[in-house]
């Protein structure tokens, strides 16, 4: 924000300095975001590990957050600095809103954030890196899109899915084989949750549903009529529904093979 | 060399105060009012671009009757101490007390400092509680003073006239349709004691509503809402004229 950098920077996350440190500093990193796209909107979910190291931090984090109205964002990396972020970029988007009386294009929210993570290139050479998942509802051209960055703030569209986290890959792979082009809503928040199983199934930083503790993944939906996170009680019928069915094949539902 | 004329402390603050105040009532007015679920805005604006009310923080609206330039210029200082508020520390810590603080001063210091015009606004801060009672409206004058004020407020040229009409009325709980009607016929009244149709399209109408399930509870009413409330207030007093007109007469006895 340019009043801030002007009338406040101390509280700026890029304008602080860090003091010279030897080797990687220990923090909880957040891991798994995947994102799907489906006609009239994109689902954006995560799961709730955080970890340090090899130590699980915390079970329970929340990595994905309503941006604005229209548009969310899920964090991986240092979860202290992406929550920040977060909060800064949520900030930003708001301000614009009253002060101009009108939404920043979907285009704009995503290149803003791309500058944000720029800013944080010093923390992230010094492996505190944030790298989000940008998904919003272009109100313009009435579709949902997604926005993926790397950790220099470069920024590119993906096409039908996406993911970003220690476990992308392996969700990468599952939604891969899953997703079609006409999803409904139900089926591609399914299709989310199936993927964060298959990451948190190869990927020891990623946590996979916890019944005992009744801790699911986070699924929001983006459609025209706005934001909208699932509750608990929806968010826990579809990993329950996927857990059953895993309970006779382990690895999930089988794709094709011609 | 000529001397300059003393002009007394007193006189000179008039004057001032007299500037602004003609600078006031050349605009339209606004009114405030509190309703069962909220807190309603209406005035009068022919415009579409530029507004008499906005949102300022998750409960709090502002309004402002005089020149837009000078309020806008306020209302921008506005959000951004709001913002800058509920980014330092947290949302709730934005309160429409605070805010009232800040624009009397900057209003104040602007009013007495002699290098400076008086700004020819007139503010209302308002910001809706969880509850009626937790409701708070504060009007700040052109010379920085703050005004607690409850049920109804109005601002601008024929403020006076409009608000006495409006403290008659005004009750506690009414329904938004019964609200908007109430002020849409405050601000029909002519000073010289006349009534004029004000169209639906020349009205600017926002409100905090305390029910929106969002944090940020302003909203702007427009379109199609607006002219169902219009309608629904017309029919609800239609029916109630006769009720009315025999409690009248009763009450003038």
């Amino acid at each position: 924000m340019d009043f801030l950098s002007v009338h406040q920077p101390e509280i700026l996350p890029g304008n602080r300095q860090l003091p010279p440190t030897q080797g990687v500093i220990e923090a909880p990193h957040g891991t798994t975001i995947v994102a799907v796209t489906f006609p009239g909107g994109v689902v954006l979910a995560g799961d709730r590990r955080a970890t340090m190291g090899n130590v699980i931090a915390q079970r329970d984090i929340e990595k994905v957050f309503p941006a604005d109205e229209y548009s969310a964002v899920g964090i991986a990396g240092t979860a202290g600095l992406a929550v920040e972020m977060v909060k800064l970029f949520q900030l930003e988007l708001e301000h614009f809103e009253k002060v101009e009386g009108a939404q920043l294009s979907l285009e704009g929210k995503a290149n803003r954030l791309s500058t944000m993570i720029r800013s944080n290139l010093g923390m992230a050479m010094q492996g505190l890196a944030v790298v989000p998942l940008f998904a919003g509802f272009d109100v313009d051209r009435d579709r949902g899109r997604i926005f993926s960055y790397d950790v220099t703030g470069g920024r590119s569209e993906e096409q039908g899915y996406a993911a970003t986290g220690s476990g992308s890959i392996f969700a990468r792979g599952a939604m891969k084989k899953l997703f079609r082009d006409d999803l409904s809503e139900a089926e591609a928040t399914t299709l989310v949750v199936q993927a964060l199983y298959d990451a948190a199934d190869d990927d020891s930083a990623t946590g996979g549903p916890d019944v005992a503790r009744r801790i699911y993944p986070i699924v929001t939906v983006i459609t025209d009529d706005g934001f909208r996170r699932l509750t608990e009680d929806e968010s826990s019928e579809i990993a329950r529904s996927i857990l059953a069915r895993r309970l006779e094949q382990p690895d999930g539902p089988r794709a094709a093979l011609l | 060399m000529s001397t300059p004329f003393y002009v007394s402390p007193q006189q000179a603050m008039a004057d001032r105060a007299e500037y602004a105040r003609k600078g006031i009532a050349r605009g339209r007015s606004l009114v405030v009012l509190q309703y069962a679920d909220g807190i309603v805005f209406v005035g009068e604006n022919p415009s579409r671009a530029l507004h008499k009310f906005s949102e300022i923080y998750d409960r709090i609206g502002f309004a402002a009757a005089g020149k837009y330039n000078e309020y806008e210029n306020l209302r921008i200082g506005g959000v951004r101490y709001a913002d800058l508020r509920g980014y330092t520390y947290d949302r709730d810590d934005v309160t429409a007390r605070g805010l009232a603080n800040v624009y009397a001063q900057t209003l104040g210091t602007i009013f007495s400092s002699a290098g400076e015009k008086p700004y020819e606004v007139e503010l209302v801060v308002a910001e809706v509680g969880e509850t009626p009672d937790g409701d708070q409206i504060y009007r700040l004058p052109h010379d920085g003073s703050i005004v607690d004020e409850h049920g109804s407020v109005a601002v601008g040229g024929n403020a006076e006239q409009i608000s006495s009409y409006l403290d008659q009325r005004h009750q506690d709980g009414m329904t938004l349709a019964e609200a908007l009607k109430l002020a849409v016929q405050a601000l029909s009244r002519e000073p010289n004691g006349g009534e004029r149709e004000i169209p639906a399209e020349r009205l600017e109408v926002a409100v905090l509503d305390r029910t929106r399930p969002q944090q940020r509870k302003f909203k702007r009413i427009v379109g199609r809402q607006l002219a169902r409330l219009l309608e629904a207030g017309g029919a609800a007093t239609e029916a109630e004229s006769s009720d009315e007109n025999s409690e009248d007469s009763s009450d003038e006895e």
